[in-house]
């Protein structure tokens, strides 16, 4: 099997130098990865399947990574001058940017016919979080990916254009969020009926507050 | 005349429901296809087959659907021209529940996916953690490692064996016998890890505790007594079996095209033909160091998906006693190799195993904080559904329910 820098090269002999970034992994595990620009992502994963010294015929794994936005602070120090005429003085002066966040699809591969130990690992990702997430589907590729895209697109509301059937699959229908994001805040009521322990009871008061005198059926008894 | 025409909005109503009959589906969409306006898809498949069409929808309750599990079927006749499962019902989240838990307390968590093979989940997830963080266990943790992942091979197959061919309509027999041997089983690994079907027992580098000499003498003593009679009178009841050749020899047949197009793992794609077992290829943890050969079928019917589950177990024991046979002195726990507090460091990894239902993987992201920034199953039982309509389509309905038995789903691990 080829390393991920031979793969990388072929990919930008045949696709141009802008479709294809190596990502390393500073992990133990070295599985380094190809981040793939979303517009040519199928047609570089068609190559990959067909291409007859890589034949990645079987896309094991496929899921969902969310980024959101990180403020990153960055500290430049710079040396001024005193102007007493003592040492340099070092000041620090503190910026702080906010790396916009994205949504990410990563597909794990490996090749049957040539019987490939290790994941050749490809990544795709989306503009943004909110309005433009939308990534080409590469289950007219590999077709393990149909329900797996379901459930990305389920748990993490990436929208996969091409994909045959794209429909919610462990979440029903009628849901509207998307559990998996880093920011889902989970309801907190359900536990709707007051129970004597406080804690449930507190919450249950919030969601459930006690009605007005005149209205409740029991004052009127 | 009036009154109809000035109330117009039910009139309407009622006149696009007469033109396009709703779905019989209780649910709110359609099974057929992303545009589930009620009705629209209905006719379109009554235009297709020209006939009188059946749609039924087989579980989330039924006994043969292994759980909480649907089949949205379309008969004509009595041969199934459409089928989509769905699923969903037993969904709580394991993988968001995972990214709040310490790595060590995933542990017990994995026991719950397929509560039909508990050790190998363990094994599976472990693995994972260990690539991540660069982990290497003991040599006698190996050993036992691979004695106790053929072991939860061999309970996942003796079950599936009896499942399959209790979907068959043998009523109970064959059933009971595995569930018998399942329980023996079940009580040596009771004795050693405290626990019947959540054992819990993994942990990276090492396992919780040591195995007795005493433990292992009364295995092997099973496996070469009891259990190897087991196989023979299971052998000389069924893999004969004229009424068992007649359901299963060239229904549900799977090319290995499709097979490996689909992801399709572990006993099944092997049935189609297809050499590929991760025992073999990854050579994770010991196992380049065992004879062993990996059964493969011929046809990809259901009777060879069930054969390979035979052949399988009779190779597990082969392993098991190998390792026995092997197994060094030391200790089982690197104490340098830390389970609690752990916090690898920033990086991810994909580990996975050759499990009984196929492959399972865990891919991991540290982010250096002590609870995994991402965790996600890949878990065989789920992509391995991505072909069942493939599989049942022109077969009756009756052989569509081994199917579904053949490719060996349990429903915690579908769902998560």
């Amino acid at each position: 099997m080829e390393t991920l820098e031979q793969i990388r090269d072929r990919i930008v002999a045949k696709f141009g130098a802008d479709t294809v970034t190596l990502i390393t992994n500073p992990g133990p595990s070295a599985q380094h990865s190809l981040l793939l620009v979303a517009h040519a992502a199928r047609d570089i994963a068609r190559f990959l399947h067909d291409d007859p010294a890589l034949r990645l015929d079987y896309c094991s794994n496929a899921t969902g990574v969310d980024w959101p936005d990180k403020e990153i602070v960055e500290t430049v120090k710079t040396t001024q001058p005193d102007p007493a005429g003592g040492p340099d003085k070092v000041v620090e002066t503190k910026t702080k940017r906010i790396q916009p966040g994205c949504l990410e699809a990563v597909y794990h591969l490996y090749s049957i016919a040539l019987k490939s130990a290790e994941p050749v690992i490809i990544r795709m990702r989306t503009a943004n979080r909110t309005d433009d997430v939308t990534l080409p589907s590469l289950t007219p590729v590999w077709r393990s990916c149909e329900f797996q895209e379901r459930e990305i697109y389920d748990l993490y509301g990436i929208v996969f254009t091409g994909h045959p059937d794209l429909r919610r699959i462990l979440m029903w229908d009628e849901f509207k969020d998307h559990p998996m994001r880093k920011d889902y805040v989970g309801p907190d009521d359900y536990e709707w009926e007051p129970t004597p322990h406080g804690e449930v009871l507190e919450r249950a008061k919030a969601h459930y507050p006690t009605p007005p005198a005149s209205t409740s059926p029991k004052s009127e008894e | 005349m009036n009154n109809a025409s000035t109330s117009s909005a039910p009139t309407t109503a009622n006149a696009t429901e007469a033109e396009a009959p709703v779905s019989p589906f209780p649910l709110h969409s359609s099974p057929f296809g992303p545009s589930s306006a009620s009705g629209a898809t209905v006719r379109a498949v009554n235009d297709e087959f020209h006939g009188d069409l059946l749609e039924i929808s087989l579980g989330p309750h039924h006994p043969s659907t292994h759980g909480v599990f649907r089949m949205n079927a379309a008969l004509d006749g009595e041969i199934v021209t459409k089928l989509k499962p769905v699923f969903g019902y037993l969904h709580r989240n394991h993988e968001k529940l995972g990214e709040t838990n310490s790595y060590l307390a995933n542990v017990p968590y994995t026991d719950r996916l397929d509560y039909l093979a508990s050790l190998t989940n363990n094994w599976a997830y472990v693995h994972a953690v260990e690539k991540l963080a660069g982990i290497t266990p003991t040599e006698r943790c190996e050993y036992l490692r691979v004695i106790l992942g053929e072991l939860g091979r061999i309970i996942n197959h003796v079950c599936l064996v009896g499942f399959l061919l209790n979907d068959l309509g043998t009523s109970f027999t064959p059933l009971l016998y595995s569930l018998r041997e399942r329980e023996r089983m079940l009580d040596l690994l009771e004795e050693l890890t405290g626990a019947r079907m959540m054992y819990n027992f993994f942990r990276f580098g090492g396992l919780r505790t040591d195995v007795s000499a005493d433990w292992l003498a009364r295995l092997k003593h099973y496996l070469e007594g009891l259990f190897a009679r087991y196989l023979d009178e299971q052998d000389a009841l069924l893999t004969g079996n004229e009424i068992l050749l007649a359901r299963t020899q060239g229904t549900g047949i799977l090319k290995p095209d499709l097979a490996i197009n689909a992801g399709f793992t572990g006993p099944g794609l092997r049935a189609s033909g297809v050499d590929y077992d991760i025992r073999k290829v990854d050579k994770y943890s010991i196992y380049d160091r065992f004879d062993f050969r990996v059964p493969l079928g011929e046809h990809g019917d259901t009777y060879d998906r069930f054969m390979m589950r035979m052949l399988e177990m009779r190779e597990s024991v082969k392993i098991i006693l190998q390792a026995m046979r092997d197994l060094p002195d030391g200790p089982v726990n690197d104490p340098k190799a830390k389970s609690r507090g752990l916090r690898p460091k920033a990086g991810e990894a994909y580990g996975r195993i050759e499990c009984p239902k196929g492959e399972l993987g865990f891919y991991l992201i540290s982010d250096g904080t002590p609870n995994p920034y991402r965790y996600r199953v890949r878990p065989p039982s789920f992509i391995n559904l991505t072909i069942l309509e493939d599989l049942c389509l022109g077969q009756t309905l009756a052989d569509t329910i081994i199917i579904l038995g053949s490719i060996d789903i349990v429903l915690g691990e579908v769902d998560r």
